[in-house]
């Protein structure tokens, strides 16, 4: 049976939807809300922002992350900003234009409404922030500063150094721990999530493995919010935390969420090339480096003169020869190609040739070293700890990295998955970001999602749902789902072969960098369909967990991550491979005009979502059609 | 960067504390680490050494980590009786092996504190410091409440300067590096942090007063101003907000000192 798509986006014009539906959503009185129990799975941006805004109303919350500390989450190692339509710099932003660049830069693959409403809410976002202490960068009159990013042509990214998402979620953090002191949230860190209890059709608990201990326990509840992030790093080497993983929402899907356009990858183009075999992580230089940073590389195939020895008509400064209008600050998936191209055509320098300049050489000349070390200094010094040189004297080398996924479970205009009772925040979610996402938009997202949209429709689910009867710990499925958490980890600890959990994440990380990465094409992914399965079956037979499950067992917890990345990873390229068209971050081989993504509108324009049918049977494909009433389907350009 | 790794791979011994569980004895165990690349990082040189371990059959070394980027304060240990290490103002994720040379002897401990008691080997439980900041590092404004971001004007110097000591990852290197275990370089960030700004002012004294409180029931210890800390600290908070934390700190016993008599005279 196909499940049901229905995006309840709500009727009226595009810029009165979300007030419209804000006041027809039913709400749960204020004695009333003291009864409900809601469940919080991560405390990044998105969950910390929800539990702590959910806790405030009154709502019974717990927590949950992986880490020693809610303060932890990868939302932390965010860097350049967050966007919001404030319009400060008076230089002709607005909602609508901030609304416009997202659908734009998400090349038209993203829902109207729910993007509208981000940009909407994008400015009580700066407001919260700044109330709660976040200590945005500031000019001498006291006011907002901003900076630019990719993909537009305002300033309208706010952020504090290079640690904007530190700043953020300390702020959400420390609304966290403040109803944690009140007894209103309860927080379980080092605490994993390893599977969704679904009674009567109804999201209503999850099954939680104690890191330190080992116990596995079932926490009850009358609904759940999946907050967990993003699931990069089913690519192994990638710019997210070590942890960061998709055990949460596949797990979920596996219990009936739908999993909606799963290969939309975000490469970024600026990441410090992977210096050996042992690189466990690669290291995001911030796109706001591209505010003063020219990207180029020499002209000639195979120069290997020093940079400083390359004439400057000798070098080829290519975003900005192709893409003039928006230069060095074209969006990310653009410029991760065009380096790609410059790469495989042999011009690309440093180790291997995987790499092009990013030259800071102008901006000294220009604003002086002072003002550089000013806006980039912590940057440049955590490239020069990582690679040796000096990027004040030596050009930065860069090259495309895996950073973010667009792709998640599907949710409808109310962030519910397929699921009732199962809500999906942040990166999480597959909602806001079509099929490119637009730097300094995540953080946006994630807090639009936990501070401003999640109260009120969590709440309306509730309130319609009165009546719903308790569930008890002795149900059959409460019981079997804790049975299958157990049994799944009895027989990873059982296996006893002999490669490591590394060696098989890091051999399909390879896999799906080479055949779902930057450029896909149906050969190779018809390859990575036959060789994914055959690497899990070798895992299932082979792997090697250490130790106990009734201890602190960090392989034990990495063997489960990579099951399901191993398990994700095929589902990606089934998604690339039935996805026969370019757009945003998916990079078809085959449909290209003139180098450029070429998007087929007559065949793609819908969400492809994703219905798990079993253990080694075909998932089914379900589309929700994307109606574009306010935007004309234009083919992107930036040039 | 000082270090003086020749580029060329080096062999290294360890010296790393074992300890099973939380209460458990724990030791120090000796391991080779071979072909190390001057260009890993400190934790990658131990994900090599721990693939060895893991292939022998023999559990491998436990330690906290996430972003490596130096940010989200997970990681952290003693190295060589450093915290983080010989770099200044690095993470132990961020320490690269070209700090060492090719047959040094690295001796690998967790921070030692009776606040952050081992979970296991280099892991500690630093749920001491979330405490801390549930005792008032926070303003207190729920969703919904705020005013236009530009509605007050702060100081570009203020915000710059609440940022300088809002840096602070937490990670708990200045109290591992602190003879007295003391957490009043981690307190008085936050302090300093929420006090530089506008929006601190209402509950400063109140928070002052109620987060230093919460430190000394930890049982972290008391500060000699020995500066180790702002020594060890990846982030360079300076120790001068230490001394704004007792200003604050002072200011806020009068006045609760005075309310005390008002309502008893009352
Ligand atoms: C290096 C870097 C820089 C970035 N810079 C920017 C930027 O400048 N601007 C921007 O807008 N975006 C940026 N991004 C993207 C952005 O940071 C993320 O998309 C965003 O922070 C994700 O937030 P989140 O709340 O959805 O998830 P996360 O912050 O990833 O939080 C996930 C939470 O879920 C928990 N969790 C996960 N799985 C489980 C489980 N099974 N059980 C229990 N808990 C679990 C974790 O413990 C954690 O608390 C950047 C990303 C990276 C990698
Ligand atoms: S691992 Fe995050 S600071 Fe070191």
């Amino acid at each position: 049976m196909a499940i049901d798509l229905n995006a309840k986006v709500p009727s009226g014009p595009l810029a009165q939807k979300w007030d419209t539906h804000r006041f027809e959503m039913k709400l749960v009185n204020p004695a009333n809300k003291r009864k409900y129990k809601v469940l919080v799975v991560g405390s990044g941006l998105a969950g910390a922002s929800a539990a702590a805004s959910l806790a405030e109303l009154g709502y019974q919350v717990n927590c949950y992350c992986f880490q020693d500390s809610p303060r932890r989450a990868h939302s932390i190692a965010a860097q350049g900003g967050i966007n919001a339509a404030k319009n400060y710099q008076n230089d002709g932003d607005s909602i609508w234009r901030l609304f416009y660049d997202t659908i734009k830069g998400g090349d038209f693959r993203a829902r109207e409404a729910n993007v509208y409403r981000l940009a909407q809410i994008s400015v009580n976002i700066i407001d919260q922030c700044v109330a709660q202490g976040v200590p945005f960068a500031r000019e001498y009159g006291g006011t907002l500063s901003n900076r630019s990013f990719g993909g537009a042509q305002v300033s309208r990214t706010f952020y504090a150094r290079g640690q904007t998402g530190q700043q953020l979620l300390l702020g959400a953090y420390q609304a966290l721990e403040k109803e944690i002191a009140k007894g209103t949230v309860r927080m379980f860190p080092r605490t994993e999530m390893l599977d969704l209890v679904v009674v009567d059709g109804r999201a209503r608990g999850i099954v939680v493995r104690d890191l330190v201990t080992g116990a596995i326990d079932t926490h009850l509840a009358d609904a759940v919010l999946l907050a967990t992030g993003g699931y990069g790093n089913v690519f192994y080497l990638s710019t997210n935390a070590k942890g960061s993983n998709a055990t949460a929402i596949w797990r979920a899907h596996k219990r009936g969420a739908a999993f909606a356009n799963p290969c939309y990858t975000q490469i970024h183009p600026t990441c410090i090339p992977q210096s050996g075999e042992y690189q466990s992580k690669l290291t995001l230089m911030s796109e706001s480096l591209r505010n003063d940073g020219r990207v180029w590389v020499p002209k000639a195939k195979g120069d290997t003169r020093a940079p400083d020895q390359i004439p400057d008509a000798e070098r080829d400064y290519y975003l900005e020869r192709k893409y003039p209008s928006y230069g060095n600050l074209s969006p990310r998936d653009i410029a991760s190609r065009a380096a790609k191209e410059v790469c495989d055509e042999g011009r690309g320098v440093g180790p291997g040739g995987l790499g092009v300049y990013l030259d800071f050489r102008d901006a000294i000349q220009r604003v002086g070293k002072d003002k550089v070390e000013e806006r980039y200094g912590n940057l440049f010094e955590m490239y020069q700890r990582i690679t040796d040189e000096d990027p004040y004297r030596v050009p930065m080398r860069i090259y495309p990295a895996v950073h973010y996924t667009m792709g998640g479970l599907w949710v409808d205009y109310n962030l519910m998955s397929t699921i009732p009772g199962l809500f999906v925040l942040g990166e999480a979610n597959f909602s806001d970001h079509g099929a490119n996402r637009l730097g300094a938009s995540a953080l946006m997202q994630g807090l639009a999602d936990g501070y401003f949209v999640i109260p009120y429709t969590l709440g309306d689910y509730l309130a319609r749902s009165a009546g719903m009867a308790p569930v008890k710990a002795d149900v059959p499925e409460v019981k079997a789902t804790e049975a299958e958490v157990r049994a799944h980890n009895d027989r990873l600890l059982g296996i006893k072969g002999k490669r490591t959990v590394s060696s098989i994440h890091r051999e399909l990380g390879k896999v799906m960098w080479d055949k779902c990465g930057m450029a896909r094409e149906k050969s190779g992914l018809e390859s990575a369909l036959g060789s994914i399965p055959a690497l899990r079956e070798e895992f299932w037979r082979n792997v090697t967990v250490p130790g106990s499950g009734v201890e602190l067992n960090q392989s034990l917890e990495h063997a489960g991550r990579t099951a399901d990345f191993l398990e994700l990873g095929e589902l990606m390229c089934r998604d690339a491979l039935h996805r026969e068209e370019s757009c945003g971050g998916h990079f078809r081989v085959e449909h290209q005009e003139a180098g450029e993504a070429k998007r087929d509108d007559a065949r793609f324009c819908y969400v492809g979502a994703w219905e798990y049918t079993g253990a080694g049977k075909a998932p089914a494909l379900v589309k929700e059609p994307l109606a574009f009433e306010n935007v004309h389907l234009a083919t992107r350009s930036y040039k | 960067m000082g270090g003086t790794g020749s580029g060329k791979p080096m062999n290294l011994t360890l010296h790393v504390w074992r300890q099973a569980g939380p209460g458990a004895a724990g030791a120090m165990r000796t391991y080779a680490a071979t072909d190390v690349s001057p260009d890993m990082s400190f934790l990658e040189m131990l994900d090599v050494v721990n693939e060895g371990l893991v292939a022998r059959g023999e559990p491998p070394i436990a330690f906290d980590h996430d972003c490596r980027e130096g940010i989200c304060g997970s990681c952290g240990m003693m190295i060589n009786g450093q915290a983080h290490g010989p770099w200044k103002a690095t993470t132990t994720c961020q320490l690269h092996m070209r700090a060492f040379s090719d047959g040094d002897e690295i001796v690998v401990e967790p921070w030692r504190a009776a606040p952050f008691p081992v979970i296991k080997d280099l892991v500690v439980d630093r749920a001491a410091f979330d405490r801390i900041i549930q005792a008032g590092g926070y303003v207190s404004v729920n969703t919904g409440n705020a005013v236009d971001g530009n509605a007050v004007p702060v100081p570009k110097t203020d915000a710059d300067a609440a940022m300088d000591a809002a840096a602070c990852i937490g990670c708990g290197a200045c109290v591992a590096a602190c003879p007295n275990g003391s957490a009043s370089l981690f307190t008085a960030a936050k302090i300093t942090h929420l006090g530089h700004l506008p929006q601190g002012q209402p509950e400063r004294h109140r928070r002052a007063l109620r987060m230093v409180t919460q430190m000394d029931l930890e049982h972290f210890g008391g500060c000699s101003l020995f500066g180790e800390c702002q020594q060890a600290c990846p982030k360079e908070i300076s120790i001068d907000a230490i001394s704004r934390m007792n200003r604050d700190f002072v200011v806020a016993s009068v006045m609760q000192a005075e309310e005390r008599q008002v309502a008893g005279a009352g």
